[in-house]
């Protein structure tokens, strides 16, 4: 369970951020967007590859004591960034994986809404829908 | 108003009441004539009868009372209701809404103004917008008991233009055909000169309609239904007389019968084909001229698109444009799609009439199984339709051995897409992947997939694309058998001798353990694949769509039967065969895949197996790892940082 999601546009502006509503909302928002450093070094790292073989998945980016923060790309430059709590060391790859694949299937869903202009904020209903279900439940 | 006329006629009334002088007060004066000019257009000299047995219902006092008014004002005498008889009618009504007998001498007291409380409630109802939609069904009730009066009676024509009331009261269809039809409110003024007969209606009949109604209460909105039911269907323009319409059932979310007409005849004019879909920007500017805001708008489209693909079909469309219509009369969006907007069932509903077809009972059942398995986890399977599930099931197979086994390559190959294409190509390819469930043309899914299969041959090298086309699938039928067997016969498997370019890699994969060659394989190769496949890609796609489309056009063209194919793949397309010869080929082509979705099931259950096994021997390793861990750093004095 995530504790934060962001979707950061190809201009490294925030499209969408949401943290689970605990204090230190801030500390959150420094987070992602201190990861987005190391996004655009691992892209730049991979870039001089052929960029289909690029992985969209970043893996982790940086552990900190607390949490730890994942990263994702698409091929449009739109960054995924996840932070996930330390505490749960139940999460394994795989699922952090199937968590950024569903952010990006919600992503296009959004996209082929017509009534959106891709690099304006995500307001989209299902889209919060989605990532309420991948937050942690805050007891 | 015609005050001149009513004064000279109040004036006569009270000269010719054999002796009776009918003292009507001003506001009684104008509301007496307004009522009788109402029920009697000018040129005409008496009520129509029918017309004033409705007003009278309105008055909601009980039949008998009504019967001894006719009685007494003379109306049942003289056989018509004159301007006399009428306002000895009203203030005979008015004195006994006040409690007076119905007697001659009780019309000479003070007495309010008669109260018709059909009227009333109705011009109320009329402009209260939440209730807009819901006053009408204050007359569903009712007209499916005047269904028999209105035959009788005649055709009231008490409807004027001016008469807000009664546009409401239109809407309960009293026709026995139709229960719903719209209220054309104000066009239907200009039947009512076709509608009046009246005046040798036999007044007898209305008493037994009286006796026949009985209790009933502002039950003239039989006529005006009848009218309207009459009236031809020129819809006014404005979206919100829509609104006006009897929602069956009092059911706002659910589309009546003029409401799916004139969304069909919107979306001709978007897009002649009824078939096809209309595209997103198109449907952008089409819906933005409704001046809802944009979230409005996009929330609506989210509901409306359930496929995701950038485009409305027809039942998308008719759901998006009934929401814009709720919408614009005040109703709240709702936050998921209303059950009956849901495109399966506005496409059974529709069909059925159109087609008379009980395949697509059937196929409407096995449509929302199709589309379902994109809403629920992708791993489900639905079991409903063969050929519309066949590649949904080879997809959740493939999900499931992906998901199983780490792999994120189908993740991989669509963004590769996304760089490539357009958005609407790009949703396309991204939903393709889930995209078998979601049937998005109008058209059955199979006949849509046949089409696909149908352009495998033509155009096969530009579509080996990893998921979602039949090519790959065809592709990956080979893997999956050759899995089944490597997976069988032990851990890791050789590389499929199909795939020569890939050796390498699968040998360096071989070396991890959790994860197993074949799927493996598949990115790379299509990773190669796409990488010089790329243009082709975006060249491809659009030309098959449109091909694919102009395909299914023609199957639409033939006829009904031709839906069958839908349930019964096999046994249809030997009579579609004739017709296209392209559907030669993927019917061979359906067949086998059909096997190959055998083979992949049980591959799949074999995987799931291996999967669960294989989890567990992680978590072990896991363990030992942390156990470990924990010697370790109690055997080091200082940790590292």
């Amino acid at each position: 369970m995530a504790v934060c999601i962001a979707v950061i546009a190809k201009e490294n502006y925030p499209l969408y951020i949401r943290s689970v509503p605990t204090e230190n909302e801030l500390k959150f928002h420094y987070t992602v967007h201190t990861s987005l450093d190391v996004v655009d070094e691992k892209i730049s790292a991979m870039g001089k590859a052929l960029v289909d073989q690029r992985e969209l998945y970043l893996g982790l980016l940086y552990p900190t004591e607390d949490y730890k923060v994942y990263g994702y790309v698409t091929n449009s430059k739109v960054k995924f960034v996840m932070v996930v709590d330390s505490s749960n060391t139940a999460l394994r790859d795989n699922e952090i994986r199937s968590m950024f694949r569903k952010l990006h299937n919600s992503y296009t869903d959004i996209m082929c809404n017509p009534f959106y202009n891709p690099g304006d904020r995500i307001n989209s209903r299902a889209f919060d829908n989605m990532v309420n279900s991948m937050m942690m439940q805050v007891c | 108003m015609e005050q001149g006329p009513a004064g000279v006629s109040a004036a006569a009334a009270a000269a010719s009441t054999g002796g009776l002088l009918l003292p009507l007060s001003e506001s009684e004066q104008q509301r007496y004539s307004e009522l009788f000019s109402r029920c009697c257009p000018p040129p005409e000299a008496a009520a129509g009868g029918s017309s004033v047995g409705e007003l009278f219902r309105a008055s909601q006092l009980p039949p008998d009372t009504l019967h001894q008014i006719t009685e007494v004002c003379g109306a049942k005498r003289v056989g018509y209701f004159g301007p006399t008889q009428f306002y000895i009618a009203l203030k005979l009504i008015a004195a006994a809404q006040s409690g007076f007998p119905v007697r001659i001498e009780s019309i000479k007291n003070e007495l309010p103004l008669p109260q018709f409380v059909a009227l009333k409630n109705d011009s109320d109802v009329r402009y209260g917008t939440p209730a807009e939609l819901h006053g009408v069904k204050f007359q569903v009730p009712h007209t499916s008991l005047e269904k028999n009066s209105y035959k009788r009676t005649d055709e009231g024509d008490k409807q004027e233009p001016k008469s807000p009331p009664m546009s409401p009261i239109c809407s309960p269809p009293a026709s026995p055909s139709t229960y719903q039809r719209v209220p054309l409110s104000y066009g239907y003024g200009k039947s009512r000169s076709g509608l009046e007969q009246q005046h040798g209606a036999p007044y007898e009949v209305r008493h037994t309609t009286h006796q026949q109604d009985g209790p009933l209460s502002g039950n003239y909105g039989a006529k005006p239904a009848l009218a309207c039911s009459t009236l031809n269907r020129s819809l006014s323009g404005e979206r919100e007389q829509q609104d006006s319409n009897a929602h069956y059932s009092d059911d706002p979310w659910r589309i009546t019968e003029e409401q799916r007409d004139y969304y069909i005849n919107q979306f001709r004019s978007l897009q002649p084909d009824l078939n096809s879909f209309i595209s997103g920007s198109v449907a952008k500017n089409f819906f933005t001229k409704s001046k809802l805001p944009i979230p409005e708008l996009s929330h609506i489209w989210e509901l409306s698109d359930v496929d995701c693909d950038g485009a409305l079909t027809l039942p998308e469309f008719c759901a998006a444009f009934h929401l814009v219509v709720a919408r614009k009369n005040g109703y709240q969006l709702p936050e998921t799609l209303p059950e009956t907007l849901v495109p399966e069932y506005l496409q059974a509903a529709s069909l059925k009439p159109m087609r008379d077809c009980t395949l697509f009972d059937s196929y409407s059942e096995s449509l929302p199984g199709g589309q379902q398995t994109r809403d629920f986890s992708r791993t489900e399977k639905t079991s409903a339709e063969e050929v519309s599930d066949s590649s949904a099931l080879l997809k959740d197979g493939k999900k499931d051995d992906k998901q199983a086994l780490k792999v994120s390559t189908d993740l991989k190959t669509i963004p590769k897409e996304f760089q490539h294409l357009t958005v609407k190509t790009a949703a396309q390819e991204s939903n393709t992947l889930k995209a078998r469930p979601r049937s998005r043309s109008y058209s059955s899914t199979s006949i849509e997939d046949a089409m696909k299969k149908g352009e495998e041959p033509p155009t096969p090298p530009p579509r080996p694309q990893k998921s979602h086309s039949r090519a790959s699938s065809l592709d990956l039928n080979k893997i999956f058998q050759q899995n089944a067997q490597a997976v069988r016969s032990g851990w890791l498997p050789p590389p499929p001798p199909a795939l020569p370019p890939r050796p390498s890699l699968s040998q360096t994969e071989q070396v991890s353990e959790v994860e197993l060659h074949p799927q493996m394989n598949k990115p790379p190769s299509q990773a190669e694949e796409n990488s010089s496949a790329k243009k082709e890609v975006v060249i491809a796609q659009p030309p098959s769509k449109p091909a694919r489309r102009k395909l299914r056009t023609e199957t639409q063209g033939l006829e009904t039967p031709e839906l069958s194919p839908t349930i019964n793949v096999t046994s249809s397309l030997p009579a579609v065969k004739p017709h296209l010869p392209v559907q030669k080929q993927s019917s061979k082509q359906k067949r086998a895949i059909q096997t190959a979705i055998r083979k992949n099931k049980e591959a799949n259950a074999v995987l799931a197996r291996l999967n669960s096994e294989l989890q567990q021997q992680l978590k072990e390793v896991h363990k030992e790892r942390i156990a470990l861990e924990t010697q370790l750093e109690q055997l080091r004095p200082v940790t590292v940082l």
